[in-house]
C-alpha cells in the first residue's frame, strides 16, 4: 500500500484519554489506534523485530531511488511503533490492548519542494525504491506550485549511530499479570478508603526508529515511555454532588521503573508528590481521601489571590503559554486553521527587549533531558540533540525551529525538534521539553508558602484553555489549598484561574530550588491537520506568581 | 479496491467464520479511502490521499475475548488471524460484564453514500484549494484551509448471524482567513455527504468577509450579554452536552443527569420547553449508517451492531431517553438505546439575519474555541470567541469587538433560550442558530 503523505486520522488525544477513563460502556473498551496498528498479544511486543544491516540496506534503496530520480535530498524513517494499553474500573480489567505498526516513510527535496510517500510492512528493496519513486513525482507535482524552494539548513552526517533510552525495565517484557495486579491492587485502595468508583489505566510505547539521510546519516534509536494514570471519584448522594481526583503522576519517558520508587522520589507536604519514581498505590489512598474531603471542601471566594503552583500543575500552563507560542511554525501563520497563530511575533525577538517574563523567568528548550518525554539522540531530520535558551532573565531569546526554519531566524544549524508520529505521517516541527529553570537561591516549598498572605497553592492540572494566539487562559488543577497569612488553612473548591501570558509570567516573583524540580507532561498534544500528536515533557519548581484572577466555577443548574 | 460491495464483503467474513473454533466469534471488516489538500500563507502545503482495507476477529471463550487483525486476505492469512484471536482469548482475564453477541438484526434503510464524493481526485482537491485561495490573494487576505474526504465501508458478522453492511462518504472543509496586518480574522466550515453540494469559494467568501469586518475591534466590559451562537458556535456545546448522557454515569451519581438523594432526571424538565433534540438515521440531510459500528458519524454511534433508531433525547424540554452499555441496560432492565451516531435539535424558520434583526443589544458569535469542561456536575464550560465577533445594536451589526472567555453550561444555556432560526449541519448535524440571553463572558481576549 503505497501513499502520499498519509497520516493518521485520529489519535488518543486528551481528550479521547479522559473520556476513556470516564466511560462506563461494558466490555473491552478498544481506544482510538494509532495507524495502520494490528492488535496482537503481548509477547509479540518484545525483542528485535529486524535489524540494523536490514534497515540499512531498505533505507539505502529508498535513498538511492530518490538521488536516482532527481532529489537533492531524502530521508528515510523506518518505524515500527508498539503500544499496550491496560484499563480497569474497580474490580474489573476493561481491556488489555496491544498494537503494532510498522513501515517506511520517505521524504525528498525535488526541484526545491518537498514531497513524502509512505509504505506499511516493507518487505523489500524494490518496496522501499517505489515508495521513494512516489515521494519524488509527488515533489515534483508540488513544485509546480511553489512560491519560494526549500531552503535546508546544513547538517552533517553521522555515520551509522544509536541511541537508546537509558531504561532499567522494559515495560513490555513485564508480564499483563503484573500490570493487571498493579492496577487492580490500587483500585481496592481507592475503594478501601471511600471511593465510589475508580478508573485506572497504563498506557506503554516503545517506538523503535531508523533514519536515514542522504547526508550520510544512519541513526537507530529506540525510545520507551511509560503512563500510569487514575481516575478516583467519589459520590455524595443526599447532596447529589460528585468529585473527582485524577493522579499526580507523569507520563515519562521512562520503563517500568518509574512504577518502583526510592524515597528520594517522593516530595512530602500537604499530598506526596513525585519525580522519577510513581507510588501508585500511595498516590489513589490518598485521592480516594482528598476526593472525598472535596465534597465538602470550602467554595473560593473569587478574587486576586497569590498563587503557589506545583510542577505537577504548572507543566501544563508551561506547555500552552511558553510551548504552543514558540514554535516557529505557529508564528508564521502555518497552523491558522487550526491551532491558531501566536502573540510572540518576530519583531518582539527582534527587539531584543520583550519581558515575556519577570527576571526569575528561565525558560529552556531540551530535547537531553533524562526521563522526559522529549529525549531522542537525533531527530526526525536527523539532526543530534540539544537544549537552547527561550527565554533568558525574562526576555525572548528564541523559538523552536527545525532545517527548513532556521534560517528565518538567521541561523545556520537545526534546534533538533522535528517529529513525526508515525511512519506514515510527515515529519515538522513539534514542541521539544520546555521547561522553567528551578531558582538560583536555596528556597522550599514551605519557605514560598510562608511568605504569602493571601493565597491558593494548586497541585495536579486540570481544566486547561487558551486562546489562539495564547494570550488569555484559564486553569483548573485536581488540589487547591488556601494559603493565610502564610499558612495552609485548609482546602478548596471550584477554583479556576484566568491571566493573560504576559502578565502572568511576569507576575512570577519566585521559583523554588533544583531540589524541588520535577517534571510533568502530555502524551498527546495535537497537532496539524491531519492532527499529530507529539509526547513532551515540562519541568519546573513550584513557582509563585502574585495578583492573579482567581474565579469560582460552582454553577447551578 | 478498497471499498467491497456488501456481497464481496460478506464473501470474507463467512469465510473467516468457517475457520472459528471458539464460543462466539465475530468479524468486522472496513476501508476506505481518505484524502486531504491542506493550504497556509496563501499556499497549498501538503496533500494527499490513502487507501486502508482492514479486517479485525474478536474471538469469545466464555467471557474472555480477544481481538486480531490483518490487511492480508489470502486463506492462510485470515486462518492465522482467527487463530491468533484465539489465542488472545484464551490467555485475556474475564471480563464479568460481557454480554453475548447480538444475533440477526433489522436495520433501517439509510444512504449516507453519494457517489459524487466517491468519484473526488487529486485534481477535485486541487480546484476546491485554488477556489479558496484564490479571491484571497486577490484581495491581499491571507488564507489557511483544510479538506478532506473519506470514502469507506464497514462491516460486521458474527457467529450469530448478525450480518451488516455501510457504505459513507464525507467532505470536512475549514477556512481560516486573515487580513495582511493581521488584525483580522474570520472562519467558515462545512461538511456535506455529497460534495456537490460543497462550494468552498462561497465557503471562502464568507470568512473574507468575517477577516475583513473584523479589524478595528472594540473591546467590551466582560459580562452577561445576550448573544446569537451561529452553530459553528454552539454545535461543541451541544455535543459535549450529548456525549454525557448516558444512562451508567447519571446512575452512579456523577453526571448532570444524576439526581439529589439517588436515581436520574430522566422525565424532569431541564430545559426550555422549545428544545427538542432527538437523532435519526434517516434524515437526508444528515444520513447515517443504521447500525453502530457502520462507520461515518461524527458522535459515535457505538461499535456492537445495535441498529440506530430515531430517537428522541430532549422533548419539550424534558429528558426522554438516555443511552446505555448492553450490560447495563440488562442490568437496570431498561431497552439498550446505543449512543446516536449524530444528533438534530429541532429549531424555527428564521434565517441568520432575521435572528439578528429581531436583537435589541447583543454579540454575534462565530465560533467558540479551545473549549474544555470546566465542572462535569453542571457541564460547565470555558473556551473563547474566535474568527469574527460582532456586536449587534437595533438589529444592526454595528462594530467588530475583541474576544472573550466564556464560562457557560449548555445547560443553563438552553434554558435561557431567546429564539432559534432553522437549522444546518454542523459537523455531521443539525444545529439552528441560538438566540441566548445572559451567555456569561468572564474576561476578554487580545487574540485575533
Amino acid at each position: 500500500m503505497t501513499t502520499h503523505h498519509q497520516k493518521p486520522k485520529t489519535h488518543l488525544n486528551r481528550r479521547d484519554f479522559n473520556q476513556l477513563l470516564g466511560m462506563s460502556a461494558a466490555g473491552l473498551l478498544l481506544p482510538t489506534m494509532p495507524a495502520f496498528s494490528h492488535a496482537v498479544s503481548a509477547d509479540e511486543l518484545v525483542g528485535n523485530y529486524i535489524d540494523v544491516s536490514t534497515k540499512k540496506r531498505l533505507a539505502d534503496a529508498g535513498l538511492n531511488a530518490a538521488k536516482a530520480m532527481g532529489a537533492t535530498y531524502s530521508d528515510v524513517r523506518i518505524g515500527r511503533y508498539l503500544n499496550q494499553f491496560v484499563l480497569t474500573r474497580e474490580n474489573k480489567v476493561q481491556g488489555i490492548v496491544n498494537t503494532i505498526s510498522y513501515g517506511v516513510g520517505i521524504r525528498v527535496i525535488v526541484n526545491g519542494c518537498w514531497g513524502f510517500a509512505a509504505v506499511a510492512d516493507p518487505k523489500d528493496e524494490a518496496t522501499v525504491a517505489k515508495c521513494a519513486a512516489t515521494a519524488v513525482s509527488i515533489a515534483k507535482a508540488n513544485a509546480r506550485l511553489l512560491t519560494e524552494p526549500v531552503v535546508l539548513a546544513p547538517q552533517k552526517g553521522y555515520g551509522e549511530v544509536s541511541w537508546k533510552a537509558p531504561i532499567k525495565q522494559n515495560a513490555f517484557e513485564v508480564p499483563i499479570k503484573e500490570k493487571v495486579d498493579l492496577l487492580l491492587t490500587a483500585n481496592a485502595a481507592a475503594m478501601t478508603n471511600g471511593a465510589n468508583f475508580v478508573n485506572s489505566v497504563l498506557f506503554m510505547v516503545n517506538e523503535q526508529k531508523y533514519f536515514a539521510s542522504t547526508d550520510g546519516t544512519y541513526a537507530d534509536q529506540d525510545i520507551h515511555r511509560i503512563g500510569p494514570s487514575f481516575t478516583v471519584t467519589a459520590v455524595d448522594a443526599q447532596s447529589g454532588k460528585f468529585a473527582t481526583r485524577n493522579s499526580l503522576s507523569a507520563p515519562m519517558g521512562m520503563g517500568y521503573d518509574y512504577l518502583q520508587t526510592n524515597p528520594s522520589d517522593k516530595v512530602g507536604g500537604v499530598t506526596t508528590r513525585y519525580g522519577k519514581g510513581y507510588d501508585m498505590l500511595e498516590d489513589i489512598t490518598l485521592a480516594a481521601k482528598q476526593a472525598k474531603e472535596k465534597l465538602t471542601a470550602k467554595s473560593v471566594e473569587a478574587g486576586k489571590y497569590d498563587l503557589v503552583l506545583d510542577p505537577s500543575h504548572l507543566w501544563l500552563t508551561i506547555h500552552e503559554s511558553v510551548g504552543h507560542p514558540l514554535e516557529l511554525d505557529r508564528v508564521l501563520g502555518y497552523e491558522a486553521n487550526y491551532a491558531g497563530t501566536s502573540f510572540a511575533t518576530l519583531d518582539k525577538l527582534q527587539s531584543k527587549s520583550f519581558q515575556y517574563g519577570s527576571k526569575e523567568v528561565n525558560l529552556v528548550a531540551d530535547k537531553t533531558q533524562v526521563g522526559s518525554l522529549g529525549a531522542v539522540g537525533y531527530d526526525d531530520e536527523g539532526v543530534g540533540t540539544k537544549k537552547w535558551d527561550l527565554v533568558r532573565d525574562g526576555i525572548l531569546v528564541n523559538y523552536q525551529a527545525i532545517r527548513d526554519q532556521v534560517h528565518i531566524l538567521g541561523e545556520k544549524e537545526s534546534h533538533g525538534c522535528c517529529y513525526a508520529d508515525n511512519w506514515s505521517s510527515v515529519q515538522f516541527q513539534r514542541m521539544p521539553n520546555v521547561s522553567l529553570q528551578a531558582g538560583k537561591t536555596p528556597l522550599s516549598v514551605q519557605d514560598m508558602i510562608k511568605d504569602v498572605k493571601k493565597g491558593v497553592y494548586i497541585i495536579g492540572d486540570g481544566s486547561f484553555s487558551i486562546d489562539q494566539q495564547r494570550y488569555n487562559f484559564q486553569f483548573g488543577g485536581q488540589l487547591f489549598y488556601e494559603i493565610k497569612d502564610g499558612q495552609i488553612v485548609g482546602m478548596l473548591k471550584d477554583v479556576a484561574y484566568q491571566a493573560n501570558t504576559r502578565e502572568f509570567w511576569n507576575s512570577c516573583t519566585a521559583v523554588c530550588d533544583q531540589s524541588d524540580y520535577r517534571l510533568g507532561g502530555a502524551f498527546n498534544d495535537g497537532k496539524g491537520q491531519p492532527s499529530q500528536s507529539s509526547a513532551v515533557s515540562h519541568g519546573s519548581a513550584t513557582a509563585r506568581f502574585n495578583g492573579v484572577n482567581v474565579i469560582n466555577t460552582a454553577r447551578k443548574i | 479496491m478498497a471499498i467491497l460491495t456488501k456481497e464481496e464483503a460478506k464473501k470474507i467474513i463467512d469465510k473467516v467464520l468457517s475457520y472459528a473454533k471458539a464460543d462466539e466469534t465475530a468479524v468486522s471488516l472496513s476501508g476506505g479511502r481518505t484524502g486531504n489538500i491542506r493550504y497556509a500563507r496563501n499556499s497549498v502545503s501538503t496533500s494527499g490521499e490513502s487507501n486502508n482495507l482492514a479486517l479485525a476477529v474478536t474471538s469469545v471463550f466464555g467471557k474472555r475475548s480477544g481481538t486480531a487483525t490483518i490487511n492480508e486476505f489470502d486463506d492462510a492469512s485470515l486462518e492465522k488471524t482467527v487463530r491468533r484471536a484465539e489465542e488472545i482469548a484464551k490467555l485475556a482475564p474475564e471480563n464479568p460484564e460481557y454480554m453475548p453477541m447480538l444475533g440477526p438484526q433489522t436495520y433501517l434503510n439509510t444512504n449516507p453514500y453519494s457517489e459524487n464524493t466517491a468519484k473526488i481526485d487529486p485534481e477535485y482537491r486541487a480546484k476546491a484549494a485554488f477556489d479558496s485561495l484564490d479571491p484571497c490573494r486577490k484581495k491581499n487576505l491571507t488564507a489557511a484551509g483544510y479538506l478532506e474526504d473519506t470514502t469507506g465501508f464497514s462491516a460486521l458478522g458474527n457467529s450469530k448471524g448478525l450480518v451488516a453492511y455501510n457504505r459513507a462518504t464525507s467532505v470536512d472543509f475549514t477556512i481560516t482567513v486573515r487580513t495582511a496586518d493581521g488584525l483580522g480574522s474570520g472562519y467558515a466550515i462545512r461538511d456535506v455527504t455529497d460534495v456537490s453540494k460543497l462550494n468552498t469559494k462561497e465557503a471562502t467568501e464568507i470568512a473574507m468577509q468575517k477577516a475583513l469586518a473584523s479589524v478595528t475591534a472594540k473591546a467590551l466590559e466582560p459580562g452577561k450579554y445576550t448573544v446569537i451562537l451561529e452553530p459553528a458556535a454552539s454545535v461543541d456545546l451541544l455535543q459535549n452536552m450529548m456525549g454525557s448522557m448516558d444512562g451508567r454515569n447519571a446512575d452512579e451519581g456523577r453526571s448532570f443527569l444524576s439526581k439529589k438523594g439517588g436515581g436520574t432526571r430522566l422525565g424532569e424538565k431541564l430545559f426550555d420547553e422549545r428544545v427538542t433534540i432527538y437523532s435519526d438515521p434517516t434524515n437526508p440531510d444528515i444520513p447515517t449508517s443504521a447500525f453502530g459500528g457502520g462507520g461515518g458519524g461524527r458522535f459515535g454511534g457505538g461499535a456492537d451492531g445495535r441498529p440506530q433508531e430515531k430517537i428522541t433525547w430532549v422533548d419539550k424540554g424534558v429528558v426522554k431517553n438516555m443511552y446505555y452499555s448492553r450490560f447495563w441496560a440488562a442490568k437496570k432492565g431498561v431497552p439498550a438505546t446505543p449512543p446516536p451516531a449524530a444528533f438534530i435539535m429541532a429549531g424555527g424558520n428564521q434565517s441568520l439575519l432575521d435572528l439578528i434583526k429581531s436583537t435589541e443589544k447583543g454579540i454575534l458569535v462565530t465560533r467558540l474555541w479551545y473549549i474544555r469542561a470546566v465542572d462535569p456536575q453542571t457541564l460547565l464550560y470555558t473556551g473563547l470567541t474566535r474568527d469574527g465577533t460582532f456586536y449587534i445594536e437595533n438589529g444592526q451589526i454595528k462594530f467588530p469587538v475583541k474576544n472573550f472567555r466564556f464560562n457557560e453550561s449548555p445547560v443553563i444555556m438552553l434554558n435561557n433560550l431567546e429564539a432559534m432560526g432553522k437549522p444546518v449541519r454542523i459537523g455531521g448535524n443539525l444545529i439552528p442558530p441560538l438566540k441566548i440571553r445572559d451567555f456569561t463572558f468572564s474576561s476578554l481576549s487580545d487574540a485575533v
